[in-house]
């Protein structure tokens, strides 16, 4: 065998030019399909994570049915049972317990639906840093009795800090849900439908408004590992009773997901015909290897060398082409994704804006997953597997007297 | 004591068309130890003969029975390995493989054999003090003469200890210097080997060397003498 590699390995050199050029491609197509990919699931990542700090989280439990029927009479109470089966599960990061409802707001002669979120202020900002984004007045505290609002509600109900806000809605049972509070501050929220309609105040405060004491529509959980959600979901459900119903992010945001499905199916689309194209390229040197071998191959078979050893010959030569390349790509691709994972890419100017009027942060980020390198070594494994057909064939009809007048 | 012997053996080519009747009735015998040359103009047969002889071709009738095995009758993988055991080449443009030193093109047979690193290195060693290239061990063929490459490729058809030797115009490519060493060598190795060696050959060197000279014309053997 080591001879064999060995002739394999001098093989692959005897042309230089063209094994290089044959590698290059292969080291071109590994290095953009792992960048392009890295890209990729950066951005989407990025999407997953905006979508589920500022709304879901990884996981969310709520009173079975409330999902369909998205009521205030839909509500849990929020019990320490609860609250310790959760934090009995190793991979959760942080919960945070939201009371969510509708009501008129209306200040003066200005009336408009609102959104509103109690939630615990500290928790929700270690989150989502919306301290960071008020832009008048000052962030909430657990025991306030105030209020913050979008800026965009805040300019069309033409309030600012310190004024006052009356809300109207319908609480627990139909218990009439009315109260007039303070505006603590004004933010902007990062997505513009929320910022035209969203109020937060401290959770105790919203139960208080609602008539619903310790009860909370949602409790959405953040993880330490979020790649395990559908394992820690299932270990969570599997303690609570049926009257709870938990859903994972996916589930909960099934247009996201299909969006991001899609892309990536695109992606992989677009990948594949690269390697198509990058496929032909190394038939064509195997091809090329194989056919100018001929009365060489016709000499090794008459002194007595078997035709399998022959074709993992060329098995070899066609794998070895193919590893050297790959791992040059991923030479060079690793550190340059390390690096990127770690430090994205800041945007600046009107790209930055815009990313950021849509919620997102302005940069471009990439990930760096074992999987995307040892995808690309199948896929390119797969390609020397499928160029080494035609040879293989060729040596098995191979006719040594033909070949030794040729 | 005949190791090869031909039975009846023709070799027809486009036999459906325009017949060419390149081995006609070959009826011949090789002892052991002997050094032979099969002589004749071009297109007689010679290299055709050699083939059937070295089960490269199947012959259209007739047999080759070498140590009482009928080659005729061995499937290709069962012939690929008769070769390795059996029978040593030499081809008229050398042909050793271009990525293997000189070395590693005779080792590389007795590995397909299956011998140990040791015994390989000494045959190896005895083989290159014979043919006079223990300097030139390490070079690759394209790094030797025409000359030296021809004596690797004696070394290695001699390398897997083979019945017999079948030299296909060796000295064609070499001028006469060349020619002479290896027909020294090759004399050398019949003697001291007692490996039976069959040329091909338009060489009157060679002619002028072999002990035994088969001529052949169109196909038939016309005369079969010793020197």
């Amino acid at each position: 065998m080591r001879t064999l590699l060995k002739i394999a390995w001098r093989n692959i050199w005897r042309n230089r030019k063209r094994t290089v050029l044959t590698m290059l491609s292969i080291i071109f197509a590994v290095f953009f399909s792992i960048f392009s990919r890295s890209l990729q699931l950066g951005t989407f990542g990025q999407m997953i994570d905006n979508t589920v700090k500022l709304s879901t989280g990884y996981i969310q439990i709520h009173q079975n049915g409330y999902w369909k029927n998205k009521t205030i009479n839909e509500t849990f109470e929020q019990t320490d049972s609860l609250v310790n089966i959760i934090r009995s599960n190793k991979n959760v990061d942080l919960f945070i317990p939201r009371l969510e409802s509708f009501a008129l707001a209306s200040s003066g002669e200005h009336t408009k639906g609102a959104m509103i979120i109690g939630t615990e202020p500290e928790i929700e900002n270690k989150l989502n840093k919306y301290s960071e984004k008020i832009i008048k007045g000052k962030y909430l505290n657990n025991y306030d009795k105030s209020i913050i609002i979008g800026d965009e509600l805040a300019s069309y109900l033409k309030v600012g800090v310190g004024d006052t806000l009356i809300l109207l809605g319908q609480g627990y049972h139909g218990v009439t849900a009315a109260a007039q509070y303070t505006i603590k501050g004004i933010l902007h929220f990062p997505i513009p439908d929320l910022n035209k309609q969203l109020i937060l105040m401290p959770l105790s405060e919203c139960q208080y408004l609602y008539a619903s004491e310790n009860r909370i529509s949602s409790l959405s959980i953040m993880l330490k590992n979020s790649e395990d959600y559908e394992k820690t979901a299932a270990g969570i459900a599997e303690r609570l009773s049926e009257d709870y119903e938990i859903m994972t992010w996916e589930e909960m945001n099934k247009e996201l997901v299909q969006f991001i499905d899609t892309k990536l199916i695109g992606g992989i689309i677009m990948l594949s015909i690269l390697y198509i194209v990058i496929g032909f390229g190394v038939f064509g040197t195997v091809m090329m290897m194989t056919m100018e071998r001929r009365k060489e191959f016709a000499i090794m078979i008459s002194i007595g060398m078997k035709k399998i050893k022959l074709l993992l010959i060329v098995l070899l030569e066609t794998l070895m082409i193919g590893t050297v390349a790959i791992m040059i790509g991923i030479f060079i691709v690793y550190p340059l994704l390390s690096y990127l994972s770690h430090n994205p890419l800041y945007l600046t100017g009107a790209f930055a804006d815009s990313m950021k009027s849509v919620g997102a942060e302005p940069i471009i980020p990439f990930v760096n997953r074992y999987s995307m390198y040892v995808n690309q070594l199948f896929s390119v494994i797969l390609i020397t597997m499928v160029a080494i057909i035609y040879p293989l064939i060729f040596i098995l009809k191979f006719n040594v007297l033909k070949a030794m007048r040729s | 004591m005949s190791i090869i012997r031909t039975k009846d053996l023709n070799k027809i080519y486009d036999a459906e068309t325009i017949p060419v009747h390149a081995v006609n009735d070959v009826n011949l015998e090789f002892s052991e130890g002997e050094f032979t040359a099969i002589i004749g103009p071009s297109g007689c047969g010679k290299t055709t003969l050699l083939n059937l002889i070295g089960g490269l071709d199947s012959p259209t009738s007739g047999e080759v029975i070498i140590n009482d095995t009928n080659i005729t009758e061995l499937n290709s993988r069962e012939i690929i390995d008769f070769r390795l055991m059996n029978i040593g080449f030499v081809f008229q443009a050398y042909n050793l493989v271009p990525v293997l030193t000189a070395k590693e093109n005779v080792e590389f047979i007795m590995q397909l054999q299956g011998i140990s690193k040791d015994k390989r290195d000494d045959r190896v060693n005895t083989l290159f003090e014979q043919i006079g290239l223990k300097d030139q061990l390490d070079k690759r063929p394209g790094k030797l003469s025409g000359g030296q490459q021809q004596r690797v490729a004696v070394a290695r058809a001699l390398a897997s200890k083979p019945k017999f030797v079948l030299a296909d115009e060796p000295t064609a490519n070499l001028d006469s210097k060349s020619t002479n060493n290896l027909l020294d060598i090759m004399l050398k190795l019949n003697e001291t080997e007692n490996t039976t060696f069959i040329f091909s050959t338009h060489d009157s060197r060679v002619i002028k060397r072999a002990r035994r000279l088969i001529t052949l014309d169109d196909g038939k053997v016309i005369t079969d003498e010793i020197q």
